[in-house]
């Protein structure tokens, strides 16, 4: 019986010769879950050095120079000033402009797309225009804005009687919308797709049109995901680095009005962060650390209120 | 309010519907005019043959055509295998309490501003070595596309049934012949198209290699010194005063705006075909 | 009584602390068509996939006793060698679908890295797509995806990329579940001719299936094996009373 069972083995491995058993060892099969193990654990070990790293440098300013003074208005590191509350007014000002301004769009363009009924080449022509928006680099973005945009701005900063810098927290904010726009859309664009078309045509059959069934039906049940996709955006708009960094004017203090030039914290950290040292440099890291901390929680809100919406439709 | 009334509404409610969404994508309608117009005029046997040089001299943006090109591949080689099989752990091995940290973790952080990663790669590749690198700045790229690619092999992975695993064992295949016949040639699209989205992203990243690639004015194949890259020319370039560079910086676009606009096309084709 | 390729002895099988099946003692003969009928979740499938140890894909389940392929215990069979013997269709049509039908059918073998000949493979793939009478409906569109094909298509395809290993016995589990009465009509009459060269076993909840192809047939019953026995003997006269009540339709 114990020969039988031996010979019946497909003869992978059943005699067990010292090479036989090496090659097992190598064998895909055995290898992957090792290979997988080690591949995680050092993605997950990137991930913790990370905020660790962040962590340690900006503990360090807090001992150095001591925290409190991260929350002072003014930024002159050669007097050891390192006042960062105008780049955090300005990070979430400009933000937040930009997200009021995309507001309109977001919402008729992803209208547009999920409620269009006819397939054709225009509708192909226009999906593919807002993905193509969403996959031109943000220094082109800035690039533009700085060539294009700003020439606007300065005729009408004049007309208006402001000094014409051209580049501010309105430029900034202007080319950040454009920017996010596309990242909104695809978010809203999923979650109105996600609204059945049979509750949809149960409010055309009682004699509605589309404003009223779009209005009623359509955006109602939408609105917790559609939020969610602003609040994505957002957190992106916080982030945001190398167009801003062109055109905001790099300023170091509150913008007096919305042409003011100013600087977000991308843009003083990338401004600033090669030329620094000593507290100069963990101070732009502690703000680089805040920055990173609003964007998490931003993101994490927008995660939880997307998937709740997804979960709900 | 009668039917006449409400059917003008209707109608004023689509006419701006339509205003607004044709508006949103004439940004790209102009931004690329504008491109083809100054870039094309710029693009000419100079940009893609001579290195970068002091105004007054014909220069072109072959050293940072040559690190745009290193810099990207070397971030796929380091990410692409770390991600995929990170996204087979999670899938996988979901019980693992590595894969769950991770999972999570991954999410976390696939939102991070990418400036805060070039301070974090500068505090581990560049301060203690003290000099830039296009290593450096090929990590920190890598580092970007890692969460990205990690959530849509996992993701693209957990979606294919359960029979069709199940139905290659039944045939006597054993799991790792599974694995690499079935569950990854049938993931591919995912895969693939989660790491062309992702090159497309980082091939025109300029925020992390601020502090990493650092930048060079000379063509250099070392990754362990600075390299320059298109999205460094353009950014530097564009702040000069000097209209010769500012051409040079529009032909750069146009090479980066073409390339990241091929890539997004191929993965979104590579989707629909073999979804389909 | 034919001959007897499947030996079940004693089998009990668990699910974490939940005992599926008690005690099962089944016989199955070769070149035949067992049915095994039974109320949903009585324990078919897991019976079934005890049978090619596909139950040990999910974690936590135990198997006590033995079953026995021609005499020999499936237990000392590595699992790999036992599943090219006995092969697997499932309720639905599962083809690769990254694979060509040509690839679909020899699947087997490209999974468990056989080289074969061109002409072989050719062989093969003709041989198998006939024996489901796929051949004159696909021939011209080999190379193209299985994925396109209908889904009784689908599962002629399945079943004849199982038979491609020339497995001696091949299990189906409900097969025909999820198509239109037509292709079960189709799927039906192959299996009926397809019993001459590989025994069936067929999990169906469907009475009249059973009644139409199986020449033996097991009725299970809350993990237990109430009746089993020549098809004609058990619709005809059931000895059990729960047999009789499922047979005139009285549950499930």
């Amino acid at each position: 019986m114990e020969k039988v069972k031996k010979i019946s083995v497909t003869g992978e491995g059943d005699i067990l010769s010292p090479f036989n058993y090496i090659k097992r060892i190598f064998e895909f099969r055995n290898v992957l879950p090792f290979l997988a193990n080690l591949s995680g654990a050092l993605v997950a070990l990137i991930i913790l050095g990370f905020l660790l790293t962040l962590g340690a440098k900006s503990l360090e300013f807090a001992k150095n120079a001591g925290v409190a003074n991260i929350l002072r208005t003014t930024w002159n590191p050669i007097a050891e000033e390192f006042g960062g509350l105008p780049f955090i007014a300005t990070t979430v000002l400009v933000s937040i402009i930009a997200l009021g301004i995309s507001v309109p769009f977001t919402l008729s363009v992803s209208i547009f797309i999920a409620e269009w009924k006819r397939k054709n080449m225009f509708f192909d022509v226009f999906n593919t225009a807002l993905d193509l928006l969403s996959a031109i680099p943000s220094v082109v973005y800035g690039f533009w804005a700085l060539f294009v945009l700003t020439p606007f701005i300065r005729i009408l900063q004049l007309k208006l009687g402001y000094p014409p810098y051209g580049v501010g927290v309105l430029t900034a904010a202007l080319v950040l919308a454009i920017m996010i726009i596309p990242f909104s859309v695809g978010i809203s664009r999923e979650v109105l797709k996600l609204v059945s078309s049979d509750i949809k045509e149960a409010g055309f059959s009682l004699g509605a049109t589309e404003f009223e069934v779009t209005r009623v039906v359509t955006l109602p049940l939408a609105k917790q995901g559609i939020i969610a996709g602003f609040i994505l955006a957002l957190g992106r708009a916080l982030g945001e680095t190398m167009a801003v960094t062109m055109v905001i004017g790099n300023f170091n203090a509150f913008p007096k009005n919305l042409f003011s030039p100013s600087n977000t914290i991308a843009s003083l950290i990338a401004n600033q962060f090669n030329e620094a040292w000593g507290n100069h440099q963990s101070a732009l890291i502690l703000l680089g650390f805040l920055l990173f901390l609003i964007t998490l929680i931003i993101n994490l809100l927008g995660g939880v209120i997307l998937r709740g919406a997804k979960h709900e439709l | 309010m009668n039917y006449r009334t409400r059917r003008t509404i209707n109608r004023v409610y689509k006419i701006v519907l339509y205003c607004l969404s044709i508006f949103t994508v004439l940004p790209l309608i102009f931004i690329l005019l504008y491109l083809l117009k100054l870039g094309f005029s710029a693009i000419n046997f100079d940009i893609i043959t001579k290195v970068s040089r002091p105004v007054g001299e014909p220069g072109g943006a072959l050293n940072s055509i040559v690190g745009t090109i290193i810099l990207s591949t070397l971030a796929v080689l380091i990410a692409s295998p770390l991600s995929i099989l990170s996204g087979i752990l999670i899938s996988e091995y979901p019980q693992n309490p590595l894969s769950k940290i991770l999972e999570i973790w991954v999410k976390l952080i696939s939102g991070i501003p990418s400036i805060v990663i070039g301070i974090v790669t500068y505090l581990w590749l560049v301060k203690p070595v003290g000099r830039y690198s296009a290593l450096a700045g090929s990590i920190s790229l890598a580092i970007m596309m890692i969460p990205n690619m990690v959530t849509s092999t996992a993701e693209t992975m957990k979606m294919i049934p359960k029979e069709i695993r199940e139905a290659s064992l039944a045939l006597g295949a054993n799991y790792g012949q599974t694995m690499l016949k079935i569950l990854i040639p049938v993931s591919l699209p995912g895969i693939i198209s989660g790491l062309l989205t992702g090159v497309g992203r980082i091939a025109g990243e300029t925020a992390p290699l601020l502090f990493t690639a650092f930048g060079n004015p000379y063509l250099s194949l070392n990754i362990l010194k600075p390299m320059n890259t298109l999205s460094l020319l353009i950014y530097n370039y564009a702040l000069s005063p000097y209209k010769e560079w500012h051409r040079i910086a529009w032909g750069a676009a146009l090479i980066l705006i073409f390339l990241a606009f091929t890539l997004n096309i191929i993965s979104r084709r590579a989707i629909k075909r073999w979804t389909t | 009584m034919d001959n007897v390729i499947l030996k079940i002895r004693n089998l009990n099988f668990y699910y974490q602390n939940h005992k599926v099946l008690h005690s099962i003692n089944l016989d199955i003969p070769e070149n035949n068509i067992t049915a095994i009928m039974g109320p949903s979740g009585c324990g078919k499938s897991t019976l079934l996939r005890t049978i090619n140890r596909m139950h040990e894909l999910t974690h936590g389940t135990t198997v006590e006793g033995e079953i026995l392929l021609k005499n020999l215990n499936i237990m000392d069979i590595p699992a790999e060698e036992l599943r090219t013997r006995i092969g697997m269709v499932f309720q639905k049509p599962n083809p690769f679908p990254h694979m060509s039908i040509y690839d679909n059918v020899i699947a087997g073998y490209i999974l468990r890295g056989i080289k074969l000949h061109k002409n072989q493979k050719d062989e093969i793939v003709e041989n198998a797509l006939k024996s489901v009478g796929l051949w004159e409906e696909v021939k011209d569109k080999l190379f193209k995806r299985g994925t396109f094909l209908s889904g009784g298509q689908q599962q002629r395809l399945c079943i004849a990329r199982a038979l491609a290993m020339k497995p001696d016995i091949i299990l189906l589990d409900e097969p025909t579940s999820s198509l239109d009465p037509l292709a079960t009509s189709v799927i039906e009459e192959l299996l009926v001719k397809l019993k001459k060269d590989v025994t069936i076993l067929v999990v169906t909840h469907n009475i009249a299936q059973a009644s139409r192809i199986s020449d033996y047939v097991a009725f299970l019953y809350l993990g237990e094996l109430l009746e089993f026995g020549l098809s004609e003997k058990v619709f005809t006269t059931p000895k059990n009373a729960k047999t009789e009540e499922f047979l005139s339709g009285k549950f499930g």
